[in-house]
């Protein structure tokens, strides 16, 4: 059995939960108003424009507009939708993908976009020349250990057909793979522009997305123009796009206030959260919405006491969430599972370790520590994580852990929780796991998954449950559309069983809040948009244009 | 003469040296990996190799910081790990904002500070002294980040007299070099006016008085030439000093000079630009010391070298 899948039929068929049927018109606001530029204001610079490279919440959505890849998801939405690739199909045993190229796509330098150039991206992004953090999403195609060995240079599971369809051949069934063909990993660049730009490919842009680059002023201003040969018709809705680099969060909601700036790209400073919330003008402003992120505390299943599965039970019974969500001015909501609610593959009606601290003290003195321990909290430097650390710390001296805090810089926790024998708490607070795509698979492997359990790895906990690998790698072997629905459950299962074995404390899923100005227009889900954070470029507008 | 500009320049170069190793060295023994940074979380243990064996990581302390020393030589900073752009490129991007807020802020202090030093010494022991001399603590010990944002509100927000951050135009440049001025004129200030009032007993300045020179020449010409001789000095040790308020104000005023560019890449850990920022600063302090001590001696005739 072969599956034709065209442009519309697909997201039907992919059924994820929650997706609403979305085709190309729908997705048109049809209040929207055409012309414009936007202002965004950042605190840092931008660290690079290329989309093998760019990996921090703040260029990931900027790369999303100057480049496209094969698949995209539905603006607001985590529903995947084809981007370059008007259709595809399956192989029956789910190893071999074939996409058919929309025709007479443009880069920005004029060229039109063939299978060549979907074959050059996909080789320079495994190719370890290119130092892409992203490379490893690509581990399931054929011949990507040769490429990162250095044997090759092309990978040899990707195949140009003709110069509109091209074909990819995996080693293993992987379920995921059409959400990492919408990574910006695997976004479609012209070869020209990367070698004639060389090592400064990354201050350069040359795609097929939405907006052009039309400047770069180093520590001060990026400006994106509109495309005016997109291929998607009818957006971009704005003319450009003004990035301000350097601006501190504190100024910039002043600069909003002052009708300057149109989105704190940094969000609401802590600090005047309360004040912003409690004016009504403003707090009507303030767009609220979940994001694909889980806050957690790592218990590391390796270092004594933390490797009885009593203990650490314990421990999730004894940390107040809800006070933990006060700490932060309540800008999140008190976590029960790894997966964040808006995940699909999240387990309703499951409640968690409720908060029971006399409870945890009872099974602490039956796994033998009557008396408590002393132990570590790792912590990330930046407020609030150190107060939130405090908020922990008490509720564990509560139920007799006497925890010690270490407040480091973020790359020295990093580097501590992939040590083995170094970090027995991690709070996860600056470096948490936010999804890379929308799919229940993608809180697991690193940070869960005994691949992830490594030196230099993310899987703090040292986790290491092989029956939950095995039920992790059926789950992603099941690449038909239609069980996507028991693929789900598959997923779900897991989660629940690493409950079981409770190696993290989940804290609390950070809601976000994203705040304009009051001339911008389109629907709040762009604002709070899982992939493109703080907005979906491409489908805002303004309302005081002609 | 010569001899000495000589053994000047030797020392500065030794002392660079010393910094460069000084910071390559506690760069190097910080508890984080920059690999893992730039692999980021989903790198798999062979990118995580590459990456550290292209940018020669693998290599031990002695041999990275020959390397970096080697192409020190040849001018070429490295590329920062994260943005990969050349260090050089970007310093050189944002020089020229930190220079101009440096010249600012100079004038600043120095209209400030000689303005508040002299008046004071000229009214020394009355309300006057008494006020301006406890204004230029305040300014002294204040915070520049408290400081920065009070001007910043004050002046842009509720005034609206000035842009509210950023960089372009002289409106732009007042309140930063304001705030960096302030914290200067209080040392300059009070300074000038001990310098002042040790002048003002000298008997050159009795003997001026005596043969009948108005009071405003006696100052402007004896007195002031005489009195500015240690603020003179001072500017160049001043260089050191904005180098450290420079961070904060340019990260307040979204200013883009190099102060920025170091606060980022200290949160990122981004070692390249780090050490160039170190390098470019460390330069220009061992330069203004140069200027203001060569300076000082044609200025005052009385200092002799060998």
């Amino acid at each position: 059995m072969k599956k034709l899948l065209t442009s519309t039929a697909l997201v039907a068929a992919l059924a994820l939960p929650g997706g609403a049927f979305a085709d190309a018109q729908s997705d048109l606001d049809p209040n929207a108003k055409s012309g414009g530029n936007i202002t965004i204001t950042y605190k840092d610079d931008v660290a690079t424009l290329d989309p093998a490279i760019g990996y921090d919440w703040q260029n990931w959505s900027m790369i999303k507009s100057l480049y496209d890849g094969l698949m995209d998801y539905a603006p607001g939405t985590t529903d995947l939708r084809p981007g370059l690739a008007e259709s595809y199909e399956i192989s029956e045993d789910g190893k071999v993908f074939t996409f058919k190229l929309r025709e007479g796509v443009k880069f920005h330098n004029g060229r039109v976009m063939t299978a060549e150039d979907v074959k050059y991206s996909l080789d320079r992004v495994t190719n370890p020349k290119t130092q892409s953090p992203g490379a490893g999403f690509f581990g399931s195609i054929v011949g990507f250990d040769a490429i990162s060995n250095g044997e090759t240079e092309t990978l040899e599971g990707v195949k140009v057909i003709d110069p509109l369809t091209v074909e990819i051949t995996l080693s293993r069934p992987d379920a995921t793979f059409l959400h990492v063909m919408g990574l910006n990993f695997a976004a479609v660049v012209a070869k020209e522009a990367v070698e004639e730009a060389g090592a400064d490919f990354g201050k350069t842009a040359m795609g097929t997305g939405a907006f052009k680059l039309g400047e770069w002023t180093i520590g001060q201003r990026l400006v994106f123009e509109k495309n005016e040969d997109y291929w998607r018709d009818g957006v971009p809705y704005l003319d450009s796009v003004t990035f301000e680099v350097g601006q501190e969060p504190i100024v910039a909601l002043l600069r909003l206030q002052n009708g300057e700036v149109d989105v704190p790209g940094d969000g609401i400073p802590p600090a005047k959260f309360q004040e912003v919330m409690a004016d009504p003008e403003q707090a009507a402003r303030v767009v609220e919405g979940g994001q694909l992120h889980t806050g957690y505390i790592t218990l590391n299943t390796q270092m004594p006491p933390f490797d009885n599965v009593e203990v650490r039970r314990a421990v999730n019974m004894a940390i107040n969430k809800e006070r933990i969500t006060q700490v932060i001015n309540g800008r999140a909501v008190p976590a029960t599972q790894p997966l964040p609610p808006s995940m699909p593959g999240y387990t309703d009606g499951y409640e968690g370790y409720g908060y029971d601290p006399e409870k945890a003290q009872e099974m602490l003195a039956a796994a033998g520590f009557a008396d408590g321990f002393e132990t570590e909290l790792y912590v990330m430097n930046t407020d609030p994580n150190p107060r939130i650390a405090q908020a922990i710390q008490q509720d564990l001296a509560k139920i007799g852990i006497k925890a010690s805090i270490q407040s480091l810089a973020q790359a020295s926790v990093i580097a501590a929780g992939g040590e083995a024998d170094q970090a027995p708490m991690i709070w996860s607070g600056g470096m948490a796991w936010i999804a890379d795509f929308p799919d229940a698979s993608n809180f697991y492997g690193p940070i869960l998954g005994c691949a992830g359990a490594v030196q230099g790895g993310w899987n703090w906990a040292w986790y290491c449950n092989e029956e939950v690998d095995a039920m992790a790698t059926e789950a992603d072997s099941m690449t038909d559309p239609d069980a996507a629905d028991a693929r789900l459950q598959k997923w779900s299962d897991v989660y629940m069983k690493i409950m079981d074995d409770a190696p993290w404390v989940p804290v609390f899923n950070e809601q976000r809040y994203t705040m304009k100005s009051e001339r911008m227009g389109g629907a709040d889900a762009l604002y709070v948009d899982p992939v493109s954070i703080p907005v979906n470029y491409d489908y805002v507008y303004v309302n005081d244009v002609q | 003469m010569i001899n000495f500009l000589g053994r000047r320049l030797l020392q500065s170069a030794l002392i660079l040296l010393g910094v460069s190793f000084i910071t390559f060295a506690l760069l190097y023994l910080l508890p984080s990996d920059p690999v893992r940074q730039i692999a980021g979380r989903s790198a798999t243990a062979q990118t995580v190799a590459n990456i550290r064996e292209q940018l020669g990581l693998d290599q031990p302390f002695i041999v990275q910081y020959w390397r970096y020393l080697m192409d020190l030589l040849h001018l070429d900073l490295g590329r920062s790990y994260l943005q990969k752009t050349e260090v050089s490129t970007l310093i050189a991007a944002r020089l020229p904002a930190t220079l101009l807020l440096m010249v600012g802020a100079i004038s600043a202090e120095l209209v400030l500070g000689l303005g508040m030093g002299i008046i004071a010494a000229l009214r020394r022991g009355t309300m006057t002294d008494n006020s301006l001399m406890i204004a230029s603590f305040i300014g002294v010990s204040a915070p520049q980040f408290v400081v920065g944002l009070l001007l910043l509100y004050v002046f842009a927000v509720q005034l609206g007299w000035f842009p509210i951050g950023g960089y372009g135009t002289f409106a732009h440049l007042v309140l930063p070099a304001l705030t960096l001025g302030i914290l200067g004129s209080g040392w300059y200030s009070r300074m000038m006016r001990s310098s002042m009032i040790d002048v003002l007993r000298q008997d050159f300045i009795r003997t001026a008085h005596a043969k009948g020179l108005s009071r405003a020449r006696v100052l402007l010409r004896h007195a002031l030439p005489n009195a500015i001789l240690p603020v003179i000095a001072m500017i160049g040790i001043d260089i050191g000093i904005f180098m450290g308020g420079i961070v904060i104000v340019e990260s307040v005023f979204g200013w883009p000079g190099i102060g920025q560019l170091a606060w980022q890449a200290i949160q990122r850990v981004d070692i390249p630009i780090i050490m160039g920022v170190t390098l470019v600063s460390a330069c220009a302090i061992v330069l203004g010391n140069l200027v203001a001590d060569i300076a000082t001696l044609f200025a005052d005739p009385r200092i002799k070298v060998r």
